[in-house]
């Protein structure tokens, strides 16, 4: 793995550094102004991102909020993540792929099921991941909202047809997050091999956080 | 000093209120004289007129359909949908979209729990301007635009509204989830631009839910998040009746094989 590529332009400390392996749930809390780096380290891998406020986990990341502010359903450098609210949660400082989605949701063994067929339910699923993380964590099914895609891409056609298709994303891009307020960041890095969020290949990514 | 100081005073002054008739108000018990052809009045389950600004709640059960008409052009309809037996199943916008492969619900669309099953379908629809992207107008939101946003003041918003709605069935701020917004449409452009279909529309414009699982629905009628015009909404007449469960050959259930599978496993949760 290039170490060093995946720390460039990122200023400050690094105060953590890890590896989420394919198919596997995170949880860790970032600080209000701290920044955190995730990494497509093989390239085209889907990051399903839910974010919660750490002082009252009530209030979480809002797709709808932050779609209606800045009137775009990508994101991209410069983009607020929105919670339900109304409240700036993270901002974009930087990513080098032209944008992420937030409108194509979190696979499920249910909604595989309808996407693909019933011979798909046993597999695992984003949805279980966030379910997994958050259990822990003192949440449960009714914290699961709409979630960010980094490095998935969701078009949607003049005539309203979308889908998640082929990626943008390439080895070792990054997009970088900073805290506006204290966080809870859950992760389900994508398991779905049954589309081309992941490149029919689910990959590991990388989580760096400076301060 | 008012002539009400004894609780017999109060109490005539309060009686004699009774019967005042508004616009926004619930009829009971429901009638309504323009229900479609075949459907019994004894059939009738809601007649309500839901306030500009204001909301409504509602347990329905599965079959049953909920017509909302925008009777004068500018009703924002935010709708909630939960499972009424379980209400931690609820819609997912996100699967509703994407399972179906279209951005934009409109007849023959289904709105999708997160459970893979089909909570209501859109049975009727006239407008074909709704918002599965924008969501609900907030307290931040409506204090930028109004000054205010607050349920106690003039401009509420959406948001808060369905709060009060879904608490009134035992739900709190965790189960407020991305909504519908109804009558109110956006389009998106080649670069995820988000146009909002705002109106104000011809009066009148209606659409007809089938409800496909017992439900407890929130629905908030208040400005859409993106209507930059001065606080403008009219009310919005919520009809429900009863009616048949989708046949096995309904034509919305076997239009794709994405909705067949949201049947069969909403058919399964009934077995």
């Amino acid at each position: 793995m290039e170490q060093n590529a995946h720390f460039e332009g990122l200023s400050g400390q690094v105060i953590h550094d890890e590896i989420v392996p394919a198919r596997a749930p995170w949880l860790h809390r970032v600080k209000a102004g701290e920044t955190l780096r995730v990494v497509d380290v093989e390239g085209n891998q889907a990051v399903d991102f839910l974010l919660y406020a750490t002082a009252d986990d009530a209030e979480r990341f809002s797709a709808q909020d932050t779609i209606a502010s800045q009137s775009n359903i990508f994101l991209r450098t410069g983009s607020v993540l929105l919670s339900n609210e109304g409240r700036p949660m993270m901002t974009i400082v930087a990513t080098s792929v032209d944008y992420h989605d937030m409108i194509g949701g979190a696979c499920s063994c249910e909604s595989n099921s309808l996407r693909y067929g019933h011979h798909t339910k046993s597999q695992h699923a984003c949805v279980d991941n966030f379910l997994e993380a958050n259990l822990r964590d003192g949440r449960g099914k009714r914290d699961i909202v709409s979630n960010v895609n980094f490095f998935m891409n969701v078009p949607v056609e003049p005539d309203g047809t979308l889908g998640i298709v082929d990626g943008i994303s390439a080895p070792g891009l990054t997009v970088d997050l900073r805290a506006e307020m204290d966080v809870t960041v859950v992760v389900s890095n994508c398991p779905q091999i049954n589309n081309p969020c992941n490149g029919f290949n689910p990959t590991p990514v990388r989580m760096i956080v400076a301060a | 000093m008012s002539a009400l100081a004894d609780p017999g005073a109060a109490r005539a002054h309060a009686r004699a209120m009774g019967g005042t008739v508004v616009e926004a108000m619930p009829i009971l018990p429901p009638r309504a004289d323009d229900l479609p052809a075949g459907v019994a009045p004894d059939d009738l389950l809601w007649e309500e007129t839901i306030a500009a600004g204001g909301y409504a709640s509602r347990i329905l059960p599965r079959g049953s359909r909920l017509r909302l008409i925008d009777l004068h052009g500018d009703a924002c309809a935010s709708l909630l949908l939960f499972n009424a037996a379980m209400p931690t199943e609820r819609l997912n916008i996100a699967d509703t979209v994407k399972v179906q492969w279209d951005a934009y619900p409109a007849a023959g669309s289904l709105l999708l729990s997160d459970m893979g099953r089909v909570l209501a379908s859109i049975e009727q629809d006239e407008a074909a301007t709704h918002d599965a992207f924008c969501g609900a107008s907030n307290e931040a939101s409506n204090r930028n635009r109004y000054g205010n946003g607050s349920n106690s003041g003039a401009y509420p918003n959406a948001r808060d509204r369905l709060l009060l709605g879904a608490a009134k069935h035992g739900l709190g701020r965790r189960d407020v989830h991305p909504c519908i917004n109804l009558f109110k449409g956006v389009r998106i452009g080649a670069d995820g631009d988000v146009t909002a279909q705002l109106g104000p529309f011809a009066p009148g414009r209606s659409l007809v839910l089938r409800a496909e699982m017992d439900l407890i629905l929130v629905i908030a009628n208040c400005p859409h998040v993106l209507d930059p015009r001065p606080w403008s909404v009219t009310p919005l007449r919520a009809t429900a009746w009863r009616g048949a469960v989708a046949a096995e050959d309904d034509p919305i259930r076997t239009a794709t094989p994405e909705r067949l599978r949201a049947f069969l496993n909403t058919e399964d949760l009934y077995r």
